[in-house]
């Protein structure tokens, strides 16, 4: 089933009203059925009547509440019509009596939509899914993605995808995952499991060209979290993290390559989100709970709030990333403070940094062209080549290869170049992503 | 409300973290009873407790109208259920946390599986 949604790019008004209204109207109508598979069917069939209602008499006030409206009687009628039905129509018993006009106001009975919303996004992110099944249902149900469209940002067939669809939705029922924002106890927990979710959405979206549309999607849903959720800080840190992020988008590539923050250029970042992800850094900063979001996000503030990578505030970078790491004291952090400590204490430092992790991260590549990069630095052509070279072998994006390639050509033109003075041109590998 | 399985697995007959000493025992046992009373007190417990080995399995089928028996375990497998819960839950978080309490108290994982149907609740 696919929503009757137009693909990215060619969305008009309406359709562009029916990806934002989707995820508020499935999200409501799962909590007054119960269902979400019936939720998505009654949504489906109020499209097509809004598709072809709304392009002749225009698009009403409330398209959401339209849309829950609309669907609500339809689920209805269906119900009504079903031998199953029947039963779950005498359990609704009052609510069936109450279909009305769509084009009135009174669907606001239903209760507020957006918490409805919120509700559904912990479900489609329960951490007793697994993680693809998180991502494709929120993807899905709150981002109001086609089946097709989900199955191409994760390079699974549309059957594939739907097949995992029908597999986790088949959980959320079988086993009675609630609808239901959690309790103030499992709410830490809840949380990180959707933010992670997020992020993740956010990062594929980095992985390839084609799949940039999960970003704004990722950015655009995080916005929504923190309009729910507005004293959450850490829901307002990854907001903030992905617009500073996406700031740059347009200067960390050219001609298919990586570009390292050290050579990009600045002028090409986006003005307006920095400014608005700095002003959520503020902000948090103001509130005294900092988490790994925040702290992430308070680096790239940093980063952007430099005109050039010499003038940027490498203590104050340092000093987030112990912080990070005092909270978040994973291997990738340590990685990337170590690249940090190279712009105030040298390739040197750096390089015995990484080398007490490495073990770690043997499998990661942006492990080896840190360690390329040092080397190289240093002036140990060998050993920088053998690194570049692992890296190059681990990487999974063609972006990343071809700026390894890079580095590899470049360190045999150092070699041809034996006047060139050492720790010339290349930069450190702050561009990576904190995972 | 639903109800829901939990079952904890033993590993070769082996279950990690079973209490070795007596003093470790009596430990164990008192968590356990208190574990239960709270899920008796609360509606929530149903049926449960530990099952003896595969080894005292009898696997029963029939065959052309007889009735066949073998000796052991229908899966041939490392692992056994070892022990069981079944429990009122109104959903599964309501069911998680009742399985958090049961790691807690034996030390070991726990698989929730929700009931389909049975004779008396249907699906």
């Amino acid at each position: 089933m696919s929503a009757p949604v137009a693909a990215r790019g060619e969305a008009t008004g309406v359709e562009r009203v029916f990806r934002e209204a989707y995820g508020q109207a499935v999200a409501t109508l799962a909590r007054i059925f119960g269902d979400i598979t019936l939720a998505e069917d009654a949504v489906q069939e109020a499209f097509v009547v809004a598709s072809d209602r709304w392009r002749s008499d225009g698009i009403p006030p409330n398209p959401a509440g339209w849309i829950v409206t609309t669907a609500r009687n339809r689920a209805i009628d269906d119900l009504r019509r079903s031998a199953r039905g029947r039963e779950l129509h005498e359990q609704l018993g009052a609510l069936a009596t109450r279909s009305h006009r769509p084009d009135t106001e009174e669907w606001e009975e239903d209760g507020p939509v957006r918490d409805d919303q919120l509700r559904l996004i912990f479900t489609c992110c329960h951490p007793a899914l697994r993680t693809e099944h998180r991502v494709a249902l929120t993807l899905r149900l709150l981002g109001g993605l086609s089946v097709d469209e989900v199955a191409r940002s994760f390079l699974v067939s549309e059957s594939a995808m739907a097949k995992r669809l029908v597999r986790a939705k088949y959980k959320i029922k079988a086993a009675k995952i609630p609808f239901r924002v959690p309790e103030e106890a499992d709410l830490p927990d809840r949380l990180r499991s959707v933010l992670s979710v997020l992020y993740l959405i956010y990062n594929t979206g980095l992985d390839a060209p084609e799949r940039a549309s999960l970003r704004s999607e990722a950015i655009r849903l995080a916005r929504a979290l923190v309009e729910l959720m507005p004293d959450e800080p850490e829901a307002a840190g990854l907001l903030a993290l992905m617009l500073l992020s996406e700031s740059r988008v347009r200067a960390r590539t050219a001609d298919g390559a990586v570009v390292l923050l050290r050579d990009q250029d600045r002028t090409r970042w986006d003005r307006t989100m920095i400014e608005e992800g700095q002003a959520i850094v503020r902000a948090c900063i103001r509130r005294g709970r900092p988490g790994p979001y925040q702290l992430q996000a308070a680096i790239q503030a940093v980063h952007c709030d430099a005109d050039s990578f010499e003038a940027t505030d490498w203590p104050q970078i340092v000093a987030l990333y112990d912080h990070l790491f005092s909270v978040m004291p994973t291997p990738v952090v340590a990685l990337n403070r170590a690249i940090a400590i190279a712009e105030i204490e040298g390739p040197g430092a750096a390089l015995a940094s990484l080398d007490s992790i490495a073990p770690d991260l043997d499998n990661y590549h942006l492990m080896h062209a840190a360690r390329g990069t040092m080397l190289r630095r240093l002036g140990e052509r060998d050993a920088a080549q053998a690194a570049f070279e692992r890296a190059a072998h681990l990487a999974a994006t063609g972006a990343d290869r071809r700026f390894l390639a890079q580095q590899i050509k470049e360190l045999a033109e150092d070699g041809a170049l034996m006047q060139r003075p050492l720790g010339g041109s290349t930069g450190s590998t702050n561009e990576t992503r904190t995972r | 409300m639903s109800q829901y399985l939990l079952s904890t697995y033993a590993v070769e007959g082996e279950v990690p973290g079973a209490p070795r000493t007596p003093e470790e025992m009596k430990a164990f046992m008192e968590r356990v009873v208190a574990l239960e009373d709270e899920m008796e007190a609360s509606g929530t417990f149903v049926f449960g407790g530990a099952l003896h080995g595969p080894d005292a399995t009898t696997v029963v089928r029939e065959s052309d109208g007889k009735l066949i028996m073998t000796d052991g375990p229908f899966v041939e497998a490392k692992e056994h259920i070892a022990g069981f819960y079944i429990i009122n839950a109104d959903d599964l978080d309501a069911a998680l946390a009742w399985a958090r309490k049961v790691v807690d108290a034996i030390n070991h994982p726990i698989e929730v599986r929700p009931f389909r149907a049975t004779g008396r609740v249907q699906a």
